[in-house]
């Protein structure tokens, strides 16, 4: 690669002090360090792989909607979490974070509990307790 | 306070890490020189072991891996910590720098890292972080990323979870190492980096035909499963896991085209040093052969976005693939040969 293909496509890591480095070769083929913003092949696997995570999120949300699962489910799956690492990261069971993915089972949680599952996906507990409109 | 550090930004978060903590040793290695020295460039692609749910595709050796053995090969002693508990972690990384003025090189989880876009928040369970400084008042860290552009910090409840990471492939209980003595007198890094190259060629092409994932064989066994991915798993599974591929090849940390630029440039340089100009040619081909997978990466874009039906598909890829595999086995069996 020479330093002037160096890609810059500034997509995903916007707005962040994150950035790529990568090696390329100048004119007279010596290799140099340069700074790179990312490069589409790249940002279009992310974005497949985001599209996936937005699908399921999509697909939970309508659950939510129609009563079939609760918000923590929702907010889980967009924190990337599943119920096991979810449950590991809250030290909870499994079985205890599946009961809290239905709407009767949240319905009962206590403010600490509903504190601590917040405090793990870096949200608020009012965002927890709502889902987008 | 702060050790007098300053940022470097590297490819790589373990070597940027390494670099960290031998410079302020006094020992100032560049990136393809660790990288090159401690023989990171490999091959491996393993479908029946998942990381989230997507196959082990990887482009470099282990993750811990290069520390230990540029360390070692270097003489430099060194040690690496486990804790089973979270404070007590945390005070031995205080005492280490507070008391000792060691800057600690830290593995930890990226999902809880504030500092990562949001998208790159992913559960991956070691990336590499040098600590290098505590604010007393606030009781934030100063750290050194390879990735970032400048020196980030961190607060304590953060690094705590994030040297705590839960469902990684295996614990990493806080894993930290520093360095404890360096030796008296260096040894001769010519002979080092002639041992290296050749380390490099042996994990890359001594594989026996049957040990299918790894080395050179493990390319050519990608580009033979990779042409059946779409009708086994289905469009959407086989897009998901070529992206996955894609990722390991480009994502922060490879200098682009999967280690294989690094590999260059570090022969580049071998060549400066040892006298040997014959690197210099091989520098130039696996150049040409990173520009190849950088050819694959685009060819793979084009399968994401799906332009029209006749567009790329799986077939081209295994046909990319396959080229790369030959190119890459005759370029290490000769580097092998001209190293001898």
């Amino acid at each position: 690669m020479k330093i002037e293909e160096v890609p810059q496509d500034l997509k995903y890591m916007k707005g962040t002090v994150i950035r790529d480095t990568d090696y390329a070769v100048d004119s007279e083929g010596r290799y140099q360090r340069v700074m790179s913003s990312g490069w589409e092949p790249k940002n279009l696997a992310l974005d497949v792989i985001m599209e996936d995570i937005d699908e399921q999120c999509q697909s939970i949300l309508a659950d939510v909607r129609a009563g079939k699962a609760s918000p923590l489910a929702y907010h889980a799956a967009r924190g990337l979490m599943d119920e096991g690492l979810l449950a590991d990261y809250a030290g909870v069971s499994k079985r205890t974070v599946r009961k809290h993915f239905q709407p009767d089972g949240f319905a009962q949680l206590d403010d600490a509990m509903l504190t601590t599952y917040a405090d793990v996906l870096r949200i608020s507990v009012e965002e927890l307790k709502s889902i987008p409109t | 306070m702060e050790l007098n550090l300053e940022h470097r930004p590297n490819a790589h978060c373990e070597n940027g890490a390494i670099s960290t903590l031998l410079r302020y040793h006094g020992l100032d290695l560049s990136e393809p020189m660790i990288f090159g020295l401690a023989y990171g460039i490999f091959f491996t692609h393993i479908p029946f072991l998942k990381m989230g749910g997507m196959p082990v595709t990887s482009f470099r050796t282990f993750p811990g891996v290069l520390f230990k053995r540029i360390m070692k090969m270097l003489g430099v002693e060194t040690r690496t910590q486990f804790f089973l508990s979270k404070e007590k972690a945390m005070r031995e990384l205080d005492y280490l720098l507070m008391e000792k003025r060691e800057p600690v090189g830290c593995v930890v989880g990226m999902y809880y890292l504030p500092y990562m876009p949001l998208e790159y928040r992913f559960h991956f369970n070691g990336h590499n972080i040098a600590i290098t400084g505590k604010d007393e008042r606030t009781g934030d860290y100063t750290v050194l990323d390879a990735n970032a552009v400048e020196k980030v910090t961190i607060s304590r409840k953060d690094l705590m979870r994030a040297r705590f990471p839960k469902g990684g492939v295996y614990p990493l209980m806080g894993q930290m190492y520093h360095i404890t003595r360096m030796p008296d007198e260096l040894p001769d890094l010519n002979a080092l980096i002639i041992k290296s190259i050749k380390k490099a060629c042996w994990f890359m092409t001594s594989e026996p035909k049957w040990v299918k994932p790894v080395g050179v064989n493990g390319i050519e066994y990608l580009s033979v499963r990779i042409r059946t991915w779409e009708q086994t798993m289905g469009a959407r599974r086989a897009k998901l896991n070529l992206a996955q591929v894609i990722r390991m090849l480009e994502e922060i940390g490879t200098g682009g085209a999967g280690f294989r630029f690094l590999y260059g440039a570090f022969l580049q340089e071998a060549a400066e040093r040892t006298g040997l100009t014959v690197l210099n040619d091989f520098s130039r081909r696996i150049t040409e052969i990173g520009d190849l997978w950088r050819e694959f990466a685009y060819t793979s874009a084009r399968i994401f976005k799906q332009r029209s039906d006749n567009e790329k598909n799986y077939n081209d890829l295994g046909d990319q693939l396959h080229q790369i595999a030959l190119l890459e086995r005759q370029f290490f069996l000769d580097l092998n040969d001209a190293v001898k």
